[in-house]
């Protein structure tokens, strides 16, 4: 299995470097070929390790592959970990890139950076596969770092658009800001265990709690709490959480199929992982857990509400994203690690099903993304349609399809959870679902329902099949993927060698026997008739009464704006984060760097060595004489010193 | 019989005639020549000199080498100054500084 884990692994590197650096020689097909086929068999080596787990329970591989490097007694190594975690990890992983892989032939057909796109997305696969196979925090930030520089990569990757270098460069930014909280907490970690291995640090996570970090003065706080809020940061980051979100939006200025792999499916879910990686962490330090569950519940309320005002079709979804990572880490936040990871695959699966049926409209207008002037498209876009229906359905939790289960579980762990903030959760989900249906069910009536107002030739065509089969693909585990699983993933102990938390019966206070009973027990929950308020109140608003949404945005205007503004955060960071930090930056430059060092140290050695050669230069006459003279007059001090000693 | 001491004063009057020569000679470079020639016979002295009251051969068969290599530095010396002539339409010592930057 070493070997197997080693082929999946390194096999997306190998073609990624291929299609860069040989593939454009060549010609398209052997680009697309080569990386769909390599993704291919990284995706099959996975499965196979999954089911080889599956059947052998208690299998598990922990290896080091080399030493990295030694320094005074510290080991770091760079190894593999493969459990039951990371090989569910690893098939979502691979298998949304392969169905990406195969909808770019068809996207991206015409582009000229077409070698360039293959190249990104599977060295991002790779990236993200060693992100979730590493054993040691050292490689997992070897990984993040990697995911982050692709993301960078491909949101700017139409690189003469001024807005998509902005948007790359926000990303990578605040990325920057959450990735220096995952370092510290890192350092925090490696300075008191003394080891990144994961091993190491679950083993001796005592010490964690019982060292005490002073901060100011007398303030100190246990060394866990201080970790785990880092490593939390870390996750806030790249899972875009508030505040840190507000780079996610904005990256939509990448490719469709981008934002369907990184932005949605697997890269921004890497917080969650990490999160639910370091659950013994987490587990230990109730405060911690505290903050991970009000952060979770806020970004889940406060970004689904952003997704009813926006007219932009990728944003729209962008927010839903944000919403139901906000979903993952509230349920992160009251223990229930295995429903996090579970909403996790199948929100991998029916967002990304989303924003690839959302490509499909956006390539059939001629990259036309404003939802405001489409509508209709259900009658010449049957299959996208039924695609987006399917992948709408999952992500409002619609009864029988995956996503309901995942999320219906989550919310049970949260209405059972204990935890400080897990009312104020509770709440905040609540509201979410509805806020979900809403947005979703717009998004879906304003585009594909109503009458066309595409302006353009009329001559709307269904896409090519290239993209088509993704969506099928995609479509059957976002309606059934959750029958099989259930039970075992979130219920079992599926997860209990690489997760650490209650049993299930403790956590979300229901005797789970069969998905049907699930479905059953759910209707006397809550959340079923709240989406389906959601639902009647998107279908009121945008297909039986059009004017009644500028009606109450009239009469909430300021409300209306707040929201049209993103709360203002982006206002907020440029005027107020990125102002002062710019002024700052120039102080710097213009006193440290200009004055200090050019105008002193590198300018100001050269004047002086200038000034003094104009004084010794009088010494250079060029008469052989006078240099005989000086040499006999230094032959003879040194003489002369000689003889003295 | 004569000691030591007269020979190395000698020797030494011609090297410090050889190197005020080329000190204080501002006009002709074939002085300049010949003072090194003056310089390398001081030399040659204190050779034989030494070699005799030691009453070891080896510095005479050095002072063999030295000639030999005098005269060859001679005559490339002068082979210098005949092209430098040619260059310069002058051997005045003054003129050449072009060493200077």
């Amino acid at each position: 299995m070493y070997e197997l884990s080693l082929i999946a692994l390194i096999t997306p590197l190998i073609v990624g470097l291929l299609a860069g650096f040989v593939g454009s020689r060549i010609n398209k097909s052997f680009t697309h070929w080569m990386t769909t086929l390599g993704i291919f068999i990284s995706f099959a080596i996975s499965c196979w390790i999954l089911i080889e787990i599956f059947l052998n329970p208690g299998l598990l591989l922990n290896q080091n592959i080399y030493e990295w490097m030694s320094i005074a007694g510290f080991n770091f190594k760079a190894g593999i970990l493969v459990d039951n975690l990371t090989a569910s990890m690893m098939v979502v992983v691979t298998f949304i890139s392969l169905m990406v892989h195969i909808y770019s032939i068809g996207y991206m057909r015409d582009d000229p950076g077409y070698h360039r796109f293959f190249c990104y997305i599977s060295l991002f696969t790779f990236a993200m596969l060693l992100l979730v196979i590493s054993n040691n925090l050292l490689q997992l930030f070897f990984g993040w770092e990697g995911v982050g520089l692709m993301s960078y990569l491909l949101i700017g990757f139409w690189y003469k658009k001024e807005s998509a270098i902005k948007a790359n460069f926000k990303a990578f930014i605040i990325n920057r800001v959450g990735d220096m909280g995952l370092i510290l907490g890192i350092a925090v970690i490696f300075s008191v265990i003394g080891s990144l291995d994961y091993q190491m640090i679950f083993d001796s996570s005592t010490e964690l709690v019982n060292t005490k970090i002073t901060i100011i003065n007398d303030y100190s706080v246990s060394g866990i709490t201080l970790a785990c809020l880092l490593l939390f940061i870390g996750a806030m980051g790249k899972s875009a959480q508030m505040p840190l979100h507000v780079w996610l939006p904005d990256s939509m200025e990448g490719p469709t199929p981008i934002s369907a792999l990184i932005h949605a499916a697997t890269m921004v879910t890497a917080g969650v992982y990490m999160v639910a990686r370091m659950s013994p962490l987490f587990e230990l330090s109730s405060m911690a857990l505290s903050v991970v569950l009000i952060v979770g519940a806020t970004t889940a309320i406060c970004s689904g509400l952003l997704g009813i005002v926006q007219f932009d079709i990728k944003r729209i979804i962008a927010y839903s994203t944000i919403s139901q990572l906000g979903y993952m880490i509230v349920a992160a936040g009251v223990s229930a690690y295995s429903a996090s990871i579970f909403h996790l695959m199948t929100h991998a699966f029916f967002k990304s099903l989303l924003f690839l049926a959302a490509g499909s409209v956006i390539i059939a207008l001629h990259h036309e993304q404003d939802i405001r002037k489409m509508g209709g498209l259900r009658q010449y876009m049957p299959i996208t349609y039924i695609a987006a229906l399917i992948g709408s359905l999952s992500l409002i939790g619609f009864p029988g399809f995956a996503g309901f289960f995942s999320k219906d579980a989550l919310i049970e762990a949260v209405a059972h959870s204990s935890n400080l903030g897990s009312e104020f959760a509770y709440y905040c989900v609540l509201i979410g679902v509805v806020i979900t249906a809403l947005y979703t069910f717009r998004f879906l009536f304003v585009v594909f329902h109503g009458d066309s107002r595409y302006k353009g030739d009329n001559q709307i065509k269904e896409s090519s099949w290239v993209i088509l089969i993704p969506l099928i693909l995609l479509s059957i585990p976002s309606i059934i993927i959750a029958w099989p699983t259930l039970g075992i993933l979130v219920f079992g102990d599926f997860f209990s060698n690489s997760i650490q938390q209650m049993s299930s019966y403790e956590l979300f206070g229901y005797k789970y026997q069969s998905p049907l009973n699930f479905l059953i027990h759910a209707f006397s929950g809550p959340v079923i008739y709240l989406s389906l308020i959601g639902i009647i109140t998107a279908w009121v608003c945008y297909i039986k009464m059009p004017h009644f949404p500028e009606k109450i945005s009239n009469k909430f205007a300021i409300i209306y704006k707040v929201l049209v503004n993103k709360y203002y955060f982006d206002y907020f960071y440029e005027k107020v984060v990125a102002k002062n930090t710019t002024k700052l930056g120039l102080v710097f430059w213009n006193f440290g760097d200009i004055k200090i060092i050019d105008d002193f140290l590198v300018n100001g050695t050269a004047i002086r060595i200038q000034k003094l050669s104009t004084i010794s230069k009088k010494l250079q006459s060029g008469y052989i004489y006078h240099y005989a003279l000086m040499m006999v007059i230094g032959l003879s001090l040194f003489l002369a010193w000689i003889i003295i000693n | 019989m004569l000691t030591l001491q007269p020979y190395l004063t000698l020797a030494a009057i011609v090297f410090g005639i050889g190197v005020m020569g080329i000190i204080i000679n501002r006009k002709n470079i074939i002085i300049l020549l010949m003072c090194t020639e003056l310089l390398l016979l001081a030399v040659n002295f204190n050779f034989i000199a030494f070699s005799y009251f030691n009453q070891d051969i080896t510095g005479q068969i050095f002072v063999f080498f030295i000639l030999t290599v005098a005269a060859a530095e001679a005559a490339i010396g002068l082979a210098i100054l005949v092209v430098l002539y040619r260059n310069k339409n002058s051997i005045d010592v003054q003129k050449l500084q072009t060493l200077r930057e």
